[in-house]
């Protein structure tokens, strides 16, 4: 008689995922790996796990494609099946964790696409009560920033900043735009930090395109750059036209929304006197302070 | 003379945000902010009106510009964008755009 499945429900960016195996040293890897983001929430979606070999995550560049009503997932350490009428799918992989996490990423950015939000290429933390992203190329200052953090500000992620629509208020037209519009989530995705972000949320203040350079200072992009920025950094794996309309329209109403600004910046903690004292100000758009 | 006709891709996303069209290919994830005058071309881009008639309807209509500049401005424009398969060319009428 084989045994039930273990089951872990993960709750990423407010959205409870169960996962389950009856693999026991990746139930103990995946425990571990997400312990601060396990959740008693009723599970909105369910992946079934079938461990194949033993192996490290694959440099293979991932392939998303709709098959039907299904996505696929493929790379080298992983094949997946997603069905996103029942919110099920079932994963063949390797028991490392760097599959399993992205598997989970490329999971949230196709439930994302539909609810308006996305994954991010960026750093983000909770300062004063808000939300501030830090978005940039490799190397251009991500990490950085959260390590020239204070000690009051709570890292959400170094690497993969997670941004929904405030679903609080759904089709509110917000007087005060800007304001609570968008919340950026913490998530266990971390990079060169090697540090899991907190599990909680903002709404977000700002939204920064880092560049290194000698001094501090914020710059206003024009509303096109803004979203062309914004497009070069979410995370979306799928060559689909329709998921990339999706995401065109909610970069464009985040940009309408949520303050974006180029921070050149000056690697020193100063830097985070900039976004303290950010206020956000553009036409049509009061100040947050 | 032959005509040109022009059709937009199916394989693109567009949108109009604070007066300017952006337009972004999904296969390549290429990415043009387009003027006002590309902006009435692309919209025209029915794949049945002769890129011509768009040029002397659309264009010089609406904007004041030479005839002729506008003609090889709207050429050049409209190359620039099928090579990156984001408008569709022929020398006969297209079907209209895909649905998704």
């Amino acid at each position: 008689m084989s045994m039930p499945p273990k089951i872990a429900c993960v709750e990423i960016g407010g959205i409870p995922v169960s996962l389950s195996t009856n693999h026991q040293r990746f139930f103990d890897l995946l425990l571990g790996r997400y312990e601060g983001f396990l959740s008693a929430s009723r599970p909105e979606f369910a992946l079934e796990f079938e461990i194949i070999v033993e192996g490290t995550a694959s440099d293979e560049d991932v392939r998303v494609r709709r098959e039907g009503p299904h996505w696929l997932l493929e790379r080298g350490d992983f094949s997946a099946r997603w069905d996103p009428r029942t919110g099920t799918g079932s994963v063949r992989q390797n028991a490392n964790p760097y599959s399993l996490d992205s598997v989970l990423r490329i999971l949230h950015s196709l439930i994302l696409a539909e609810r308006g939000g996305f994954l991010l290429h960026a750093a983000s933390a909770i300062c004063d009560g808000r939300a501030y992203l830090f978005s940039g190329v490799s190397g251009a200052g991500k990490t950085t920033m959260t390590r020239l953090a204070p000690a009051d500000v709570t890292l959400l992620t170094d690497e993969i900043s997670y941004v929904r629509p405030n679903n609080v208020r759904p089709n509110h037209v917000y007087p005060e735009v800007g304001i609570d519009a968008y919340r950026a989530f913490g998530t266990p995705f971390a990079g060169e930090l090697a540090k899991a972000g907190e599990n909680c949320s903002a709404a977000i203040a700002g939204l920064f395109f880092l560049e290194q350079g000698p001094e501090n200072r914020a710059d206003e992009l024009s509303s096109a750059e803004a979203v062309r920025r914004l497009m070069r950094n979410i995370l979306f794996f799928a060559e689909d036209p329709g998921l990339i309309e999706k995401l065109l329209a909610t970069a464009c109403d985040f940009v309408a929304r949520v303050p974006v600004r180029r921070l050149t910046f000056y690697p020193d903690a100063r830097v985070w006197d900039e976004v303290r004292h950010f206020d956000g100000v553009k036409e049509g758009m009061p100040a947050h302070v | 003379m032959s005509e040109t006709y022009i059709a937009r891709s199916s394989a693109i996303a567009a949108r109009m945000l604070a007066g300017e069209m952006m337009v972004m290919n999904s296969a390549d994830s290429t990415f043009f902010t387009l003027n006002e005058v590309a902006t009435a071309i692309w919209q025209a881009a029915d794949g049945h009106t002769p890129l011509r008639e768009i040029v002397r309807e659309r264009i010089c209509g609406e904007f004041e510009i030479d005839p002729e500049q506008a003609q090889t401005d709207a050429e050049q424009f409209v190359a620039e964008l099928s090579s990156h398969g984001i408008l569709l060319v022929s020398d006969h009428p297209l079907p209209p755009e895909a649905p998704r």
